[in-house]
């Protein structure tokens, strides 16, 4: 072989090596949409089999109503969607409405100017403002701006419990702390394990401490550490918190398996279920996961539920709620549709249809109103409590490990799991965590 | 080069034709591996060590920060507990697997019976994905659903949750996944020693174990150079697993070097310090895998079947 037919060889080679690069490059885009129609709106959202088609649905009913433009819906994985979108926002790959969590997680893509205010459209239509619960809407407010609507269900966390377990240890549901310490010791005189937690996720001890600094600090610790004030971790209530959780963890009220017990493999919700536990501090979602794999404890009425205790003499209103206040479409912007988006988030959002689907999926939406549609369906007790919660609440405070940024929430559940597992004391986590 | 092969030429005794220039394949041969491992090794290394030296969130584009990465690295305590825990995987890991698959090897490349099911059972963990093994034995090992808990003895343990005893937990999974492979490695390896060694050392009166100290072990012993390399320099990057198995918990109790890499990376977004800290694995499997291969003598390259 020549050494000239070689060369020409190499070089289709080589050719063919960067062209499979490319294309590489070029299929990691979103998945599902259509052909990649450049003029429409395009709007990434989560996976979720059950909401999904009701999205679609929703788009589709607005690409047929609209002069405005057309919309398309790529879905994404959990962790692969925050990468994607952190890398994306700000590249000419950028959706033109993203789903996010609101809160600190919405505010590292709102300081890097890659969010369009919505304050304007809604001050155009008030009604559109009107819609939404407040304390929703203020999920995706920073400094007084709005950044995201609301477009799937509240997901506030609840006290779940064990009718059976209760009633058979002479236990009342606690409605305040000291009951709830109570509850703790004679649980544990009775041989069941008080509280079911699944350690392996830190997400899950988060709950805890976070319903414990609302009730005794309110609201403004939050505020504060998530605006990175100066001395915001040392405030006394994170330590007094900190320190009353230390007291029950060690009083046992987890029991001492919990460290590898899973949320995802059903674990902590079967030992609710199986009557091994009697409380579970988890979001509102757990009722459907108890009702799809342990649906005789769910229609025994044994799955009981009520809001978190209040603490005697803290700051916090016990109307508080903490959780995933909702999901937001915020508009990104660099996007070259910003009219079509806007009509879009106007009219698409408050849809009686598009509520209504959400409302038979089992979602609870943070729409005014829905109370009564809530009732009719078949698990409208619970609906309607989650409903009447949030309507009442004080506050909705966002998890933190959505509220706070990446690199604080990171260390904050490590420091959550040492401190769960007894490797670090309160006064450590609160001297880490002022030292980032 | 030259001079190694005019040494290896003299001392090998025969005369062997000159190779010229003409019948040696033209460089472009190369050309498609080098493509390949410029875009896929060279390219992402060199953005790496770029990336340790900014600091990146994800959003807009990184800033230089000069050295503040590596000063973080070097007071960062989490990050030296990971490499501790790094190395006593490596150590742990290869302690199990090297005997076992050494064994397994030497037995699987034999003629007995029931070695063609036995073998193949025993290479059923090389055809499971990673997460699947990983997700396997955390149902196994769960201490409220767990086969284990109603196992007597086994049922009092806490594999996952204990901090102590999870190191241990993690060592078992992960060389119940790679057994299979080295033992594959010592199969085939084992097969390449000529009987007429084993013929020879009968005649003389050798036993089996004898025969295996004598012959079989010394002529393995590249082989056990290859696959300690591969496990050394595997366990610098093996987490996947234990992501799956632990997620690095309970606490910090199984977060080797490569998880606390991908967690600052991919939870904390802090890209630049992520890449710090991936510079500092590459450093440690590269000067690994040359540390063990310079010891050895493996470089050199000696013929084992000399004479034979």
């Amino acid at each position: 072989m020549s050494s000239r037919r070689l060369t020409r060889a190499a070089w289709q080679a080589g050719a063919l090596v960067m062209a499979g690069t490319l294309v590489a490059c070029g299929s990691s885009g979103p998945s599902g949409g259509g052909g990649g129609d450049s003029d429409a709106v395009q709007v990434w959202a989560l996976e979720d089999a059950a909401l999904n088609p009701i999205e679609e649905a929703s788009i589709e009913r607005f690409n047929e109503s609209s002069d405005a433009g057309e919309a398309e819906l790529a879905t994404f994985g959990n962790d692969p969607y925050k990468q994607r979108l952190r890398v994306a926002l700000g590249s000419p790959n950028a959706p033109d409405l993203f789903f996010n969590w609101g809160g600190g997680n919405l505010k590292e893509s709102v300081d890097a100017d890659q969010v369009e205010d919505l304050t304007p459209l809604l001050d155009e239509n008030p009604e559109l403002r009107d819609a939404f619960l407040p304390s929703v809407l203020a999920g995706a407010e920073l400094d007084g701006k709005t950044y995201g609507l609301p477009m799937r269900g509240m997901q506030p966390v609840m006290l779940f419990y064990n009718n059976a377990v209760l009633e058979s240890a002479g236990v009342a549901v606690p409605e305040t702390w000291d009951d709830l310490l109570a509850a703790v010791d004679t649980l544990k005189g009775a041989g069941v394990t008080p509280v079911a937690l699944a350690g392996t996720q830190p997400w899950t001890e988060l709950m805890w401490i976070e319903y414990i600094l609302d009730r005794v600090g309110g609201p403004e610790v939050f505020q504060a550490i998530r605006d990175g004030e100066e001395g915001a971790w040392e405030d006394p209530a994170v330590l007094e918190s900190l320190t009353m959780l230390r007291d029950l963890i060690d009083r046992g009220a987890f029991g001492t398996e919990f460290a590898s017990v899973g949320y995802d493999v059903g674990g902590a919700s079967t030992i609710l279920a199986q009557g091994d536990a009697a409380f579970h501090l988890m979001g509102s979602w757990e009722y459907t996961n108890q009702l799809n794999d342990s649906p005789d404890f769910v229609e025994s009425g044994d799955l009981g539920w009520t809001t978190f205790p209040a603490i005697e003499g803290g700051a916090g209103d016990p109307s508080n709620l903490v959780g995933n206040v909702s999901n937001f479409y915020s508009l990104t912007s660099s996007s070259g549709n910003k009219e079509a988006a806007r009509e879009f988030l106007t009219t698409a959002l408050t849809d009686d249809q598009y509520i209504s689907d959400l409302i038979e999926a089992g979602d609870v939406p943070p729409v005014q109103g829905v109370r009564d549609q809530l009732a009719e369906t078949e698990n409208g007790d619970y609906a309607t409590f989650i409903y009447d919660a949030t309507v009442d609440a004080g506050n909705f405070q966002l998890s933190w490990d959505q509220d706070l940024p990446a690199d604080e929430a990171t260390e904050m559940l490590t420091q959550l799991e040492q401190l769960f597992l007894g490797a670090q004391t309160p006064q450590g986590f609160v001297d880490a965590m002022s030292a980032l | 080069m030259t001079i190694t092969a005019e040494k290896t030429r003299t001392r090998a005794g025969t005369a062997r034709t000159t190779v010229t220039r003409q019948d040696r394949p033209s460089g472009w041969y190369l050309a498609p591996a080098l493509v390949f491992f410029g875009a896929f090794a060279v390219l992402p290394m060199v953005l790496v060590v770029y990336l340790s030296f900014t600091s990146w969130d994800g959003f807009g584009t990184p800033e230089l920060s000069g050295t503040e990465n590596w000063t973080r690295l070097i007071e960062d305590g989490r990050a030296w507990d990971s490499l501790w825990l790094t190395l006593v995987f490596m150590v742990l890991t290869w302690l199990v697997q090297t005997p076992i698959a050494m064994l397994i090897g030497v037995w699987a490349a034999g003629r007995q019976r029931n070695r063609a099911i036995l073998s193949s059972l025993f290479f059923l963990p090389l055809l499971l994905s990673t997460a699947a093994i990983a997700l396997l034995w955390s149902s196994v090992l769960d201490p409220n659903f767990g086969v284990t808990q109603s196992l007597p003895v086994l049922g009092g343990f806490n594999f996952l949750g204990d901090t102590e005893l999870v190191v241990y937990t993690v060592v078992w999974v992960i060389s119940w996944q790679y057994v299979p492979f080295h033992t594959l490695l010592y199969q085939a390896a084992a097969r390449q020693v000529p009987e007429s060694l084993y013929e020879a050392a009968t005649l003389d009166g050798a036993g089996r174990y004898r025969q295996f100290f004598t012959i079989t072990l010394p002529l393995l012993k590249y082989t056990i150079i290859t696959s300690t390399v591969l496990m050394l320099v595997g366990s610098v990057t093996t987490f996947d697993t234990i992501l799956i198995l632990t997620g690095g918990g309970p606490g910090t109790a199984t977060r080797v070097l490569p998880l606390h890499m991908y967690i600052t990376g991919f939870s904390g977004f802090e890209f630049g310090y992520a890449s710090a800290i991936s510079v500092l694995l590459l450093l440690l499997g590269a000067g690994l895998s040359l540390a063990v291969t310079r010891a050895t003598g493996f470089r050199k390259m000696q013929s084992q079947q000399e004479g034979v």
